[in-house]
């Protein structure tokens, strides 16, 4: 009969224990609960500063999203605190009420934030003062970013270690100014010796984060909320909030209230159980191991895999013999890695050490006996990988020290993977060795998406992903297999884009609903509708048969949807160039409808923003402007100097051709935004050479036209297509570079990846030379999108449908 | 009054286009009423929960509405969030005859229907 199997935590070590238990057969031994007090599944905790500057969402950082815990027949109570562990009865109570019985139990309450014994944390009523945050919690980083962004102020992050550099960026995203406070001498005293921290001072300085040193915070000041802290030494500093990341403290309360052996944290033996009570077992965070708690995930791991196998019995002999420490500081623009000691402990022990301070970078190993027990890397860690690993196996160190702080003729890579032991880890945030790689290979999975997803390597923050795809392939012998769905147009059908337009072309399928009832049994996938929409618009021109709901609001309502639900209105102005007349006429629409915002726009338009849906048509037929359409994925601006008419320096009439090119394009449908330009000159002053499509006039009445540049997220030069003789001519090369693009980009691919992935070399063959023989289709079928064109807002306030624009419909009985 | 699980007629079906949402406003709530291309329909809190996005400007299919804002996808029948933990509200509703009724908890009685 199976056992209860009851787990206390479900962070990222009671999740992972969990897992390595039914990875050895868990599930036909126990019947398993869990409690969690967060109101989640198990995410990413390491990936949090992600979220908080932003350059993760959310949902990416999950590792168990609740069906896993269905899927895998685990009771969850999600949000429930477990209060106590009755080991008489052998029973754990909920906050709920809800009793579970267990034959076994894991404690993984991990820890939380340490907050210092600062006055002024609480205030009279005993609440906490707002703009006093602890960096912990996926809820933590919420409430953190939305804080920073209503008051845009100044934010003091107290406590100089891992944690609180990476809140310290993180939180500059957000727009406050960021000041750390430490009370060591220098940052990361932890992992950093001196000369490191000072190092790592100037290069948080140089990215505009304020460090304060050796400064002991004794007071939060702030009636109501929070104004400034005060330091030991009575200095003050203003700022309006406070996030304490001043290290964690271990979970431990409801251990020593059931009479479990507690120190810093719960007494562990060898094989993860409390000495206490052999039928606890504790893991992560919350466990005191031959002295030792650990705060970092790789420690954890090995902790849980020892667990399973002991709990299971899949090896009763499992013994845990502690870990090897190795830190990776993830803040955005610094590199740093450090593991082991800090300063030579012993005589023998020999220091090798390279320092560049004015490039912030400097490198330190520590060797005893030919074997490396301490290491730090600022600023380039482009040997960490190695030296991470010569760390943890304790294996010899070449003879020539150099080569362990540069690459002098390293061995290729190929010989790398191959030579590379099967035990050793590829995929640092999920432990995942090359042997695990490779044995998911030898079962049957053979594209690194299949093997990533079998082993959860490249899962965690991604960086391993080309050395798990060397491997994949390695161990494939080179015959790798390609996953198919990541070269479907849309994941919602089953076909390439060549495969997709051949059958969309011979059934004559010209709506999205109709794509979907032949191509895809009927079933709608939403996410796939924009990419068809766009798709069948390029395919048919003027037959395309529109249907809004496949597009995306903005193209439903062409305008662009904001952050509150408003739209942005941005006027047709070819050229950028506008009269008193028709300002004269923005503004008074601007004041009769109360735009909160009126802004230029980069690609030099005006842009009234916080419009309210059911104002769109008012609007657009008081201004009886066209749509300047800047809120689809199509054609968008083309920005212009102002060329011949006024600049001394200008040799082609930049302005007239931006204008020509905006009355040609606008509205034309393409896998991405294409944005354009024109410069009067090569000064480039409307940069036209980062760009979707530029033209640049040279001497001799001549234009350059450069396609794939880009400037925004991506920063890429254009590549030069052609030179041609005459305005003309850029209008034909643009417009056949478009339908080529249109014709074989995938959906929401840039020019500057479609170019780089055809090569410049053969688009031109194709575009400029005609070696397709294709030219012609080409010209002719962007010909007829032009011709098909109409002002969307005035079909929309000529013939509306019927609430199209209603942003609430009052309930009529 | 005390509050109780109440029909109330939103208006004819032909306010929302197959394929769509629409905002309606309860006095109360507001909530988001879906009519997808195969004919059904769900009804669900208006705003998103992640940062209040106008859920009815969504895109929807397959029984999923994807949120204009951080496309945050849920499912329309149950509200569950993709690969998430939290949950629309949601409320039944059909058509008779035409006319989209909704089942709404503590809705005062509407005064016109006397």
């Amino acid at each position: 009969m199976k056992k209860n199997l009851v787990v206390i935590g479900n962070g990222m070590a009671g999740a992972r224990a969990v897992e390595e238990i039914l990875a050895r057969g868990g599930d036909d031994l126990f019947n398993i609960t869990m409690f969690g007090d967060e109101p989640y599944g198990n995410y990413n905790r390491i990936l949090l500063s992600n979220v908080l500057n932003g350059s993760q969402g959310e949902g990416e950082i999950f590792l168990n999203p609740i069906e896993w815990y269905r899927d895998n027949n685990i009771t969850l109570h999600v949000g429930v605190y477990a209060e106590s562990v009755l080991r008489k009865s052998r029973c754990v109570l909920g906050a709920d009420g809800s009793i579970e019985p267990y034959d076994k139990l894991i404690i993984a309450t991990g820890s939380r934030s340490h907050v210092p014994s600062i006055d002024g944390v609480t205030m009279p009523d005993g609440q906490d003062k707002p703009g006093i945050f602890v960096f912990r919690t996926l809820d933590d980083c919420r409430e953190i970013a939305e804080y920073a962004k209503g008051c845009r102020g100044r934010a003091a992050i107290i406590g100089g270690g891992l944690l609180g550099l990476e809140a310290a960026r993180g939180l500059q995203s957000h727009g406050v100014q960021v000041d750390v406070i430490h009370r060591s001498q220098h940052l990361m005293n932890q992992q950093l010796d001196e000369q490191a921290g000072a190092i790592l001072k100037s290069t948080m300085e140089g990215m505009n984060i304020g460090v304060l040193l050796g400064k002991n915070t004794t007071a939060v000041l702030g009636e109501d909320r929070v104004t400034g802290i005060r330091f030991a030494d009575g200095s003050i500093l203003a700022c309006d909030m406070v996030v304490m990341a001043a290290g964690i403290k271990p979970n431990i309360e409801i251990a020593s209230r059931c009479g479990l052996q507690v120190q810093r944290a719960i007494v562990v033996d060898n094989q993860m159980r409390s000495v206490t009570d052999s039928d606890i077992y504790v893991v992560g965070e919350c466990a005191q191991h031959r002295g030792h708690v650990y705060g970092l995930v790789a420690p954890l791991w090995e902790q849980a895999k020892v667990l399973a196998d002991h709990i299971t019995g899949h090896n009763p002999g499992a013994s845990y013999h502690g870990s090897k420490v190795a830190t990776k500081l993830k803040v955005m623009g610094v590199e740093m890695a450090a593991m082991g000691i800090i300063e030579p402990v012993e005589e023998r022990d020999e220091i090798v050490q390279f320092t560049e301070p004015k490039k912030g970078r400097y490198k330190k190993l520590i060797i005893r006996d030919g074997r490396l027990v301490g290491g730090i890397l600022l600023g380039d860690i482009s040997k960490a990988a190695y030296l991470m690993q010569a760390f943890d196996r304790g294996t010899p160190l070449p003879e020539e020290r150099l080569s362990l702080l540069f690459d002098i003729g390293a061995p290729s890579k190929k010989v790398t993977v191959e030579e590379m032991p099967a035990d050793m880890q590829v995929c640092n945030c999920n432990g995942v060795t090359k042997g695990a790689i490779v044995g998911c290979v030898k079962a049957g999975k053979r594209s690194p998406k299949a093997v990533m997803e079998g082993t959860r390597a490249g899962l965690g923050c991604g960086s391993c992903k080309s050395l798990v795809t060397d491997i994949v392939e390695f161990a494939c012998g080179g015959e790798l297999e390609e996953d198919p769905s990541v070269h479907y147009y849309v994941p919602g059908i089953p076909l390439t884009k060549p495969d997709l337009i051949k059958a969309i072309c011979e059934r004559g399928l010209k709506s999205v609903s109709a794509v979907f009832q032949t191509l895809a049994g009927g079933k709608e996938d939403p996410a796939s509708k924009p990419g068809l929409a766009s798709l069948l618009s390029t395919l048919w021109a003027g037959e395309y048969v529109k249907e809004p709901d496949a597009r995306f609001i903005n193209e439903r309502v062409h305008a662009n949807i904001q952050r509150d639900g408003t739209f942005s209105v941005v006027p047709q102005m070819a050229g950028g160039v506008t009269s008193p007349a028709e300002l004269r006429r923005i503004a008074d629409v601007a004041e009769k409808y109360q735009v909160p915002m009126v802004k230029l726009t980069g690609g030099q338009r005006i842009d009234l923003l916080g419009v309210k849906k059911d104002d769109l048509p008012h609007i657009w037929r008081d201004l009886g402007i066209p749509s300047g359409h800047a809120y689809g994925k199509s054609y968008r601006t083309c920005k212009s100097c102002v060329g011949t008419d006024f600049c001394r320096f200008g040799v082609g009439d930049s302005t007239s051709l931006a204008i020509r090119i905006e009355h040609t394009f606008k509205g034309i449908d393409t896998p991405h935004k294409v944005k354009m330009a024109t410069a009067g000159c090569p000064r480039n002053c409307s940069e036209a050479m980062v760009k979707d499509i530029g033209a640049v006039a040279v001497e001799g009445g001549k234009w350059e036209i450069y396609i794939g540049g880009a400037a925004g997220a991506h920063v890429r030069k254009g590549d030069l297509l052609c030179v041609v003789e005459n305005q003309d001519d850029v209008l034909k090369f643009s417009a056949r570079f478009m339908q080529y693009y249109r014709e074989n980009a995938k959906y929401l691919e840039r020019t500057y990846g479609f170019v780089e992935r055809i090569g410049i070399d053969k688009i031109r063959a194709i575009v400029v030379e005609d070696s397709e023989g294709i030219a012609a289709r080409l010209d002719a079928a962007i010909r007829a999108s032009i011709e098909a064109y109409e002002d969307p807002w005035e079909a929309a306030y000529t013939e509306p449908r019927p609430t199209e624009f209603s942003s609430l419909l009052p309930v009529l009985q | 009054m005390r509050e109780k699980e109440q029909e109330v007629a939103l208006g004819p079906l032909d306010l929302i286009p197959p394929g769509e949402g629409r905002t309606f406003d309860l006095g109360t709530e507001r909530i988001a009423v879906f009519h997808t291309r195969s004919g059904e329909l769900f009804a669900t809190q208006a705003d998103c929960p992640h940062r209040n996005g106008p859920l009815a400007d969504g895109l929807i299919g397959d029984r999923t509405v994807i949120c204009p804002l951080h496309a945050w996808k849920f499912d329309l029948s149950t509200g569950q969030l993709n690969g998430g933990e939290c949950r629309l509200r949601t409320y039944p509703v059909r058509v008779t005859s035409d006319r989209i009724i909704a089942l709404i908890a503590g809705v005062p009685e509407p005064v016109s229907s006397m």
